[in-house]
């Protein structure tokens, strides 16, 4: 087992097969996450981005491999993956708010029950929250009365409240008008700056090179390329991300 | 001559008809509480039923959808074989229910299951009960197959294990979608109670068809129960509709 304290995620060998082995959604990845690291992960549709992000907090079961989240291996049958959780947050490209909840009661659902807050310590910490991301006065409205940004933003405070160690992203900014994408990215980018790891899948190439510590080209469910932004993106050698790139830039 | 008198004389041929008609098989022998005794023997069954049919239908709808849901990516062991059963179970019920009529399942109720027992109330309320589970089974396992997938995700997520995402998110949000089905299953149940009658029980039908072998005379009693039905239905598909109407409003 890795004893880097450094290390949050651990991942080795990683493999997805759906239909036996005739699609191979990931194909032997390896990489690690470290504390503090904002890792940008790019690459074509349907090169396993998705999967896997969402491998990495189990709501995709691995065909094979190891995923240590730290140093706990996230597939053991004697890990309780509903604890590990509470410490990786998840923020989807369709938000999934809770729509019968109001943006105070989507937030502090979670600490309440899972972290047995009490009902004024949650509410306290969300209303911080809430001012972190200039939505204080939405909390009482429910979600189909915000705005995308709106809703993202308050899904990516929602995951904070449970205090992650770690907050993956599946294409956050994919689902919102253009005028909202900026909001978003902004939150992102403060919480890259006060040091939280985040895992983000996104095609948002600005953000990638500006925010990340490092960049994941997949490609066919592998890791085709990964490194610095300035490595990916300023002389692209691999000529799959050359083409990818002058598509999305 | 008085006037009450009077006006009987002055009333057209078929009204004093019916006046005589309503006198002999309402107000004679106080038949009317035959309607009486009988509309509450109807709501009896009919509300105890419906509590009985939406218990066993949440029950079904839940191990039935957590089959669907989880089976196929569970451990072999103990706890998925376990479910496989109930499941199974779960669907010989919902294949025998929805495969017969009701009336034969009441009738199998009161003249085989329960013989020994000579509470019909108690016996209508079970087939009722049970039937009625079958669809009400039904109608919540749509429900919870139409929230999305990315709520059930998004509870996962934040470390809510399978029950608690159910309970908070997933149940909340689909008895609201379905409710309205809900109100209408309860509406259907009230007018299939009126075969009671079958196995003994002097529900509102019943209490007309009593009425009209004293009486000999079919129109008045079979009308009267006729328009009592119709009046509660009325009454509450007018708070369906209402409920229909306040869930739409509060849409988020
Ligand atoms: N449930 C599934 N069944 C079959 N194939 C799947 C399933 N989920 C994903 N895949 C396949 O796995 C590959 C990777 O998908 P995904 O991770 O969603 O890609 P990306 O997020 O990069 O667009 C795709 O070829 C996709 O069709
Ligand atoms: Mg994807």
């Amino acid at each position: 087992m890795s004893a880097n304290n450094d290390v949050i995620i651990d991942v080795k060998g990683l493999k997805k097969y759906y239909k036996g082995d005739e699609i191979k959604a990931l194909d032997d990845i390896t990489t690690t996450i470290k504390k503090g690291e904002v890792v940008a992960i790019i690459g074509p549709s349907g090169s396993g981005k998705s999967t896997f992000l969402r491998s990495l907090n189990l709501l995709e079961v691995p065909t094979d491999g190891t995923i240590l989240f730290e140093n706990t291996d996230i597939t053991s049958p004697e890990t309780n993956i509903n604890v590990l959780r509470q410490k990786m947050g998840m923020v989807f490209q369709h938000f999934n708010l809770f729509p019968h909840l109001s943006v105070m009661d989507n937030m502090t659902l979670a600490p309440r029950k899972l972290l047995k807050m009490s009902k004024d310590d949650a509410e306290k910490k969300a209303k911080d929250l809430l001012k972190m991301v200039a939505l204080e006065d939405r909390a009482r409205a429910f979600p189909s009365q915000l705005s995308g940004g709106q809703k993202q933003r308050i899904a990516i405070v929602r995951a904070l409240m449970m205090s992650p160690d770690v907050l993956l992203f599946d294409e956050p900014t994919s689902a919102l008008d253009p005028e909202m994408v900026g909001e978003v990215l902004d939150v992102m980018k403060k919480l890259a700056q006060e040091g939280m790891t985040m895992a983000v899948v996104t095609h948002e190439m600005g953000f990638a090179r500006e925010v990340a510590s490092r960049v994941i080209f997949m490609e066919n469910g592998r890791i085709a390329l990964e490194g610095t932004p300035e490595e990916v993106f300023n002389n692209p050698s691999n000529e799959r991300l050359k083409t990818f790139l002058a598509k999305v830039l | 001559m008085n006037y009450l008198l009077l006006a009987t004389l002055a009333m057209p041929q078929w009204l004093q008809k019916l006046k005589s008609d309503f006198i002999l098989n309402f107000v004679d022998d106080d038949r009317y509480m035959y309607i009486v005794k009988g509309l509450i023997v109807t709501a009896e069954v009919t509300f105890f039923a419906t509590l009985l049919g939406i218990v066993l239908g949440a029950l079904v709808a839940i191990i039935r959808s957590t089959h669907d849901k989880l089976a196929p990516t569970m451990r072999m062991g103990a706890p998925k074989v376990a479910l496989k059963i109930v499941n199974a179970i779960s669907q010989v019920y919902l294949t025998v229910i929805r495969g017969t009529p009701v009336v034969v399942q009441l009738m199998i109720a009161y003249f085989i299951i329960f013989v020994t027992s000579n509470n019909k109330v108690l016996i209508a309320v079970l087939a009722f009960g049970f039937n009625s589970g079958a669809y009400v089974a039904e109608i919540i396992r749509s429900g919870i197959m139409s929230i999305d997938n990315g709520q059930f995700e998004a509870g996962r997520s934040l470390g809510f294990n399978y029950a608690q995402t159910m309970i908070y998110i997933i149940i909340p949000q689909a008895f609201k979608n379905v409710l309205p089905a809900l109100a209408n299953e309860f509406i259907v149940l009230l007018k299939e109670t009126s075969i009671s009658g079958y196995v003994g029980l002097q529900d509102l039908a019943r209490g007309g068809d009593v009425i009209r072998s004293r009486t000999y005379s079919a129109f008045m009693p079979l009308l009267a129960v006729a328009a009592i039905y119709l009046i509660i239905v009325m009454f509450f598909s007018k708070l369906v509709t209402m409920l229909e109407r306040r869930l739409r409003n509060s849409e988020r």
